[in-house]
């Protein structure tokens, strides 16, 4: 193990665990960052929800964007699965549907970065827990 | 110095800084009430752990009451020692310590000198209020051959854990257990006797109350008294005559010696006898010891133990063979002067009275309660028949004589019996630190020069500093001599001759502070100082007034070789006034 | 690095692995693996999320789910369930007790909503064998912080100016304590942690130490450079085995990374810590005494002054400071004083751990902000009193704390107020009672304590708390009279007037704050020979309805001392003199006709 001998040395290991901790610091204030959510009941998971989540969490750290993703149970929309809801702090909640890698890529760069909304919408009319 | 000034009682006081409440309040008049503090100045000895809380009282600005002993004075303090609030703690903390304490008073060994009945009598406690059966803490009693341990009445005072631990740093006593079991007793709850006790006897010369107490023979004495078939011999050692007439409500100091051989002879006993005899005897015996000792070492033999220890203190022998179990060969090998007087008295003197052995009794008087387990050690037994028969305290001499109804302040002085009571000066001053070191100088310089000694006060030798060293010229030989009293100041001696701190030839050790002046035996001085300075004055008074002080020119020592002994050192001499010691601490 | 998606925190605290959390760990870990998720989700093990009551815990992150009550058969159903599927395990969510709904965030627990948690920070949330997760939460940054940037001084400044007070009962102000401990020269001198923890039922410095054992390292560094010192020295009990090891291993690591040793960050300062081992002697929390205990004395106080910032360990200045306190330290630097001291009330800054305990719904360990009131903390917090009974007192400050009643409700919790309405904030042990609690009993039960803890120095502890104890037992056996109960408030206030340390100073307080509040229940204990708690089994009274009982003559059979007398199918009568109150009536009557009624009739 390398001795820490100054704030740089501090810092540095800072930040390379601070990747790992992530998760961790962004769940215990879930409110100040944009919430991903993606379904991954049985459905979700059949129609590749698993892949999209993958995709986002990669995404997420190679942009270094505040967001946290969770998983959920089924939302209700089968027929649009993989689904995706994006809560960004102070915004009401968007549901994406029909999400693969490029889509999911797309949520990110585009709804999330600049606020710009992407088609496949699903209206809201049920509350996640 | 700084001073600070302070209110009292609506007093003002202005003292030194650092002084405590309890001492500036002593300075204007108010003696403000106290059971564990103790502080004998003159020999350094303070106790202070603030566990009683009967010297509390009230401190403007504070929420608490304050413990006087040890709170120190501060500019502007303004404290009441007497208000109703100080009043009803106090007597409810003595409630307390009285509900938690023997009622047995009448048939105290203590009663009537204990500092917790005396307390009572002041605070005017008339009932204790606790519930009915409360629950005392107990433990069981300890018999050892000095000292009894009755912990049912100790106060956790600390007082004798402090002497025991911080001044003779022989560790035998502390506190043990918790709460209201919490007890102070040897380590692992061991019997005193099983421990590293020297049996010096001084937690008994500071206890309050009667939790420890000597061993006491008195009525053995008495049995051995109205025995027709024996002779009952007695021998006093010379702290006694300076200390027994307090116990009579005489002023500190005032010498008794012919009062007490009065009341000794009074009471029945056959011959009354001086130790001061054998302590001239020692001298003898140890004074030729150091000489041949120091002869040796001046003709280059490497293989002789210099300093020599003096070895009169039963209390410090019992300390070296417990902590110096590796340099047993050092101390002189003369017996104490209580045990080369008995076994002169058990063959010398039955010879000349024509009695067997085990028709004589042998009592001393001793300042000690160390002499009494000295007594009970089998090499001074012949037969199983010991020496010295009974060893009673200076205390315990004083319950005899009062018991015996006799009026010990108007009685006509009388002198000692012949032969074994006739003594020097020299061995007068045994019973202070430096006397046997000065004794044995002035026998030591004028058997060494051959030359009559120009002075015979060695001022350089006396004092009541805890070490103290000088150097005598022997006539361009210079002896380098060195005394310690109290087992802490022993230690650090050894410990510095060992680490070549020191370069002596002689040193003289007492366990007691102050010398057998301030021993286990004496009269209770209750912490005050002045006490201890009028004995030692009284002391070198003594010595001042005797015809004879120098122990080599003592004339019945002078027959006693001539007709028994034949010259100090001789083989008889080495078997009935010589001993060895031996290793208690790999027993 | 394996990017996880899912943070499963196991409570790895001392009360949670005696319920096998450790099992549940590799149960869990073995389930991943099985799944094939072991890149997916990370199982770390923590220290004490503080909600003891309901557990073990386990967090699953990043949706805040609040697993509580897991055993180890159920790791493979959380890893099938929640981790493959991302269904939560809804039989394992905390249940609100009043809305009986399933609350699956923990952040919506009443419990956790009004806690802010500044010394706990890591608790639950860092694996505590783990340097570099401390480090990731800006561990030894404060310590880098003082180093580069503030003199010893400067840096003393900044914890005086926080408001901060010391957590171990006392609430000495911690900056002052580092001055004044600052200011005596010496060549050497002494930090010292305090972790002997003693009030029964407290655990927070046991949490803090298992949890998040960096947090002390760096406080006391901190702390030998604001005073000098190059030499820490942690007392801990040696019941606190985890704790230990977690603080050995803390320190280990600390060695390693340089962060402990000489010249720590470059910088001039050095500085070791060295752990000692207490047997766990409640009047060794005292300095003093704790200071003679290490020095290998036997553990009693002595007069101060001297302090110990003048004169402590081996007669060196020392600066004694609890676990809390030290904990609290780093936040401070990082986020300033005025953040620290804008939580709070006027005189007691910051937040203090809690460890509430009795009869409450909600039993665990809590850090709330000071100046909160008791109600938000036993109603909100801890969710009110077990199976809907009536609050009866709250008990703060441990044995040397008073009993709270319902007009104390509504006070803000601070230092200065408890003192105030005669009870203590002490290392912050908060027993809850409710109606069928006797305060006369609660007394005898604190003075017990103290009786056991005492070291028997000074004679009104060593002997006045036990007759005291002796006449709480008289009265509770119905034997007491009224001037006993004058006897106990003398001896009280005389005890708490003349004892020597602030364990015996104290110690009455349980008697005199329930002799204030609760004047009538001793009373009827004297007067009437009757515990209106029922409690007090010597002074219960079995009586038989007469209109309920069916003369079955059940309860004649089972009293085992003939009491009971009754024809068949008629009334029966208990006879209160035979009556031994053993209760086996009461247990055996299928008609409910046995009550202990609670006035005496």
């Amino acid at each position: 193990m390398n001795k820490i001998k100054s704030l740089n040395d501090l810092r540095k290991i800072k930040q390379d665990v601070e990747q790992k901790m992530d998760l961790r610091e962004k769940s215990d204030n879930p409110d100040r960052y944009v919430q991903i959510k993606v379904a991954m009941a049985t459905c979700g998971i059949a129609a590749g929800a698993r892949e999209v989540m993958n995709t986002l969490i990669e995404k997420i750290a190679q942009d270094k964007i505040d967001a946290v993703v969770t998983q959920t149970g089924c939302m209700g929309y089968c027929h649009a699965e993989p689904t995706v809801e994006v809560r960004k702090p102070g915004a009401e909640p968007v549901v994406f549907g029909h999400v693969d890698r490029e889509k999911a890529l797309a949520i990110i760069d585009k709804y999330i970065k600049t606020g710009e909304l992407l088609e496949g919408i699903i209206p809201v009319n049920y509350q996640t827990a | 110095m700084d001073t600070v000034k302070l209110t009292i009682d609506n007093k003002e006081v202005v003292v030194s800084k650092g002084t405590t409440v309890h001492e500036a309040a002593k300075q204007v008049g108010i003696h403000i009430p106290k059971l564990c503090y103790m502080n004998l100045e003159l020999l350094g000895l303070e106790n202070k752990p603030a566990g009683c809380r009967i010297c509390v009282v009230e401190q403007e600005g504070r929420r608490n009451l304050a413990p006087s002993c040890s709170t120190t004075c501060t500019e502007g303090m303004v404290i009441k020692t007497n208000t109703p609030r100080v009043l009803n703690a106090r007597k409810t903390v003595l409630e307390l310590l009285l509900s938690d304490h023997p009622k047995d008073c009448l048939i105290c060994p203590k009663s009537g000198r204990c500092e917790l009945q005396d307390l009572a009598v002041q605070l005017g406690i008339r009932e204790i209020h606790s519930v009915e059966n409360a629950e005392m803490s107990t433990y069981r009693k300890d018999h050892s051959p000095s000292i009894i341990r009755d912990m049912d009445k100790c106060v956790m005072c600390r007082r004798c854990e402090m002497i025991c631990n911080n001044v003779q740093t022989v560790g035998a006593l502390s506190a043990v257990n918790r709460g209201f079991m919490s007890v102070v007793a040897p380590a692992f709850e061991q019997d005193l006797k099983d421990s590293p006790c020297t049996f010096c006897g001084q937690c008994v010369a500071v206890c309050p109350t009667g939790a420890l107490t000597e061993v006491d023979q008195v009525q053995k004495v008495i049995r051995a008294l109205t025995d027709k078939t024996k002779t009952v011999v007695v021998q006093t050692a010379p702290a006694v005559r300076v200390a027994l007439g307090e116990e009579f409500g005489m002023a500190p100091g005032t010498i008794v010696t012919g009062k007490m051989v009065a009341a000794l002879r009074g009471m029945g006993f056959k011959y009354v006898f001086d130790t001061d005899f054998a302590a001239d005897l020692t001298i003898m015996e140890e004074g030729t010891e150091l000489l041949d000792r120091i002869g040796r070492y001046l003709k280059g033999d490497k293989e002789v133990k210099l300093p020599i220890l003096t070895s009169c203190c039963p209390a410090w022998v019992n300390f070296f063979e417990h902590n110096y179990p590796d340099m047993l060969d050092v101390p002189s090998t003369a017996r104490s002067p209580q045990q080369m007087f008995g076994s002169i008295a058990k063959t010398y003197l039955a010879d000349k009275l024509g009695i067997k052995r085990e028709d004589m009794i042998v009592v001393s008087v001793m300042p000690c309660l160390a002499k009494k387990y000295e007594c009970q050690r089998d090499e001074f037994k012949v037969d199983g028949n010991p020496d010295v028969d009974y060893a009673i305290s200076t205390r315990e001499l004083a319950h005899l004589i009062r018991e015996a109804n006799i009026d010990f302040k108007t009685l006509p002085d009388q002198d000692f019996d012949k032969p074994m009571g006739e003594s020097t000066g020299a061995a007068v001053i045994f019973g202070t630190t430096g006397g046997v070191i000065e004794a044995a100088t002035r026998t030591a310089y004028e058997v060494f020069t051959g030359n009559k000694l120009p002075r015979i006060d060695f001022q350089e030798l006396r004092g009541l500093e805890g070490i103290r060293t000088a150097t005598v010229d022997f006539n361009g030989t210079k002896i380098n001599i060195g005394i310690a009293h109290k087992l802490g100041n022993a230690r650090k001696l050894l410990d510095g001759i060992r680490s070549g701190l020191y370069n002596l030839h002689a040193i003289e050790i007492m366990a007691c502070p102050g010398g057998c002046i301030g021993g286990g035996g004496q009269p209770l001085h209750h912490g005050k100082s002045d006490v201890i300075q009028a004995r030692f004055d009284a002391i070198y008074r003594e010595d001042a007034a005797k015809p004879i002080r120098k122990s080599h020119e003592n004339p019945d020592i002078i027959k006693l070789y001539e007709e028994f002994l034949g010259k100090p050192l001789s083989e008889k001499s080495h078997h009935l006034l010589h001993t060895h010691y031996f290793d208690k601490k790999n027993k | 690095m394996a990017q996880y998606k899912m943070h499963l925190l196991v409570c790895g605290g001392t009360g949670c692995r005696s319920s096998e959390s450790d099992l549940i760990i590799e149960n869990l870990q073995h389930s991943l693996r099985e799944k094939g998720l072991e890149n997916d989700a990370q199982v770390i093990k923590t220290g004490c999320f503080g909600f003891c009551e309901q557990g073990p815990i386990v967090k699953v992150l990043p949706d805040n789910t609040f697993y509580t009550g897991v055993k180890p058969a159920d790791a493979a159903e959380i890893v099938a369930e929640h981790v493959l599927k991302g269904r939560k395990v809804e039989r394992l969510l905390y249940k609100d007790p009043e809305k009986q709904m399933a609350v699956s965030d923990s952040k919506h627990m009443g419990f956790y909503r009004k806690q802010i948690r500044i010394a706990l920070r890591n608790c639950g949330f860092i694996d505590p064998e783990n340097i570099d997760e401390y480090i990731a939460r800006d561990g030894y940054a404060a310590l880098a912080k003082v180093l580069e940037e503030m003199s010893p001084e400067q840096a003393i400044d900044v914890i005086k100016q926080s408001g901060l007070r010391g957590r171990g009962g006392g609430g000495f102000p911690t900056g002052l304590k580092w001055e004044i401990a600052g200011k005596n020269k010496a060549d050497q001198k002494y930090v010292v942690c305090n972790a002997d923890e003693g009030d029964p039922g407290a655990f927070m410095d046991r949490s803090i130490l298992e949890g998040d054992p960096h947090s002390i390292i760096e406080a006391m560094s901190i702390c030998g450079y604001c005073i000098g010192a190059t030499k820490g020295l942690v007392y801990i009990r040696a019941e606190y085995p985890l704790a230990i090891k977690r603080l050995q291993i803390a320190i280990e690591q600390a060695r390693n990374y340089g962060l402990l040793g000489e010249n720590i960050l470059g910088s001039k300062h050095s500085f070791d810590i060295e752990l000692r081992y207490g047997a766990g002697a409640f009047v060794c929390g005292e300095e003093t005494a704790l200071i003679h205990s290490m020095e290998g004395k036997r553990g009693e106080p002595t007069v101060k002054p001297p302090f110990p910032a003048e004169s402590g360990y081996l007669e060196k200045p020392t600066n004694v400071n609890n676990v809390e306190t030290l904990a609290n330290i780093p936040a401070i630097y990082l986020r300033g004083h005025e953040w620290f001291a804008s939580i709070g009330t006027a005189k007691s800054k910051g937040t203090k751990v809690f460890a509430l305990a009795g009869k409450i719904n909600n039993v665990g360990l809590i850090e709330v902000p000071m100046g909160i009131t008791l109600r938000e903390v036993i109603f909100e917090i801890g969710g009110g009193i077990k199976d809907g009974k009536k609050f009866k007192a709250v008990q703060t400050g441990g044995p040397s704390g008073g009993c709270l009643t319902e007009k104390h409700l509504d006070t803000p919790i601070d230092f200065d107020n408890l003192l105030a309405v005669g009870s203590m904030m002490g290392s912050g042990g908060m027993i809850v009672m409710d109606e069928d609690d006797c305060m006369v009993a609660v007394a005898k039960f604190y003075l017990e304590f103290t009786v056991e803890e005492s070291c028997g120095k000074c004679a009104p502890c060593r002997i006045g708390n036990k007759r005291l104890h002796e006449l709480l037992d008289k009265i509770t056996l119905g034997k007491g009279t009224e001037e006993d109960i004058e006897q106990l408030r003398n001896l009280s206030v005389v005890i708490k007037d003349t004892a020597l340390c602030g364990l015996g100073q104290t110690s009455p307080n349980p008697v005199l704050s329930t002799l204030d509040n609760f004047a009538d229940e001793y009373l009827a204990h004297v007067r009437d020979q009757h515990c209106p708690a029922g409690q007090c089994k010597a002074l219960r009274q079995y009586l038989i309805l007469a209109d309920k009982c069916v003369g079955c003559t059940a309860c004649t059979k089972v009293c085992p001392t003939g009491a009971i007398a009754g024809e068949k199918r008629q009334a029966h009568l208990i006879d209160q003199a035979k009556c031994i109150r053993c209760g086996a009536c009461i247990e055996k009557c299928k008609f409910s006709a046995i009550i202990i009624p609670s006035t005496k009739i």
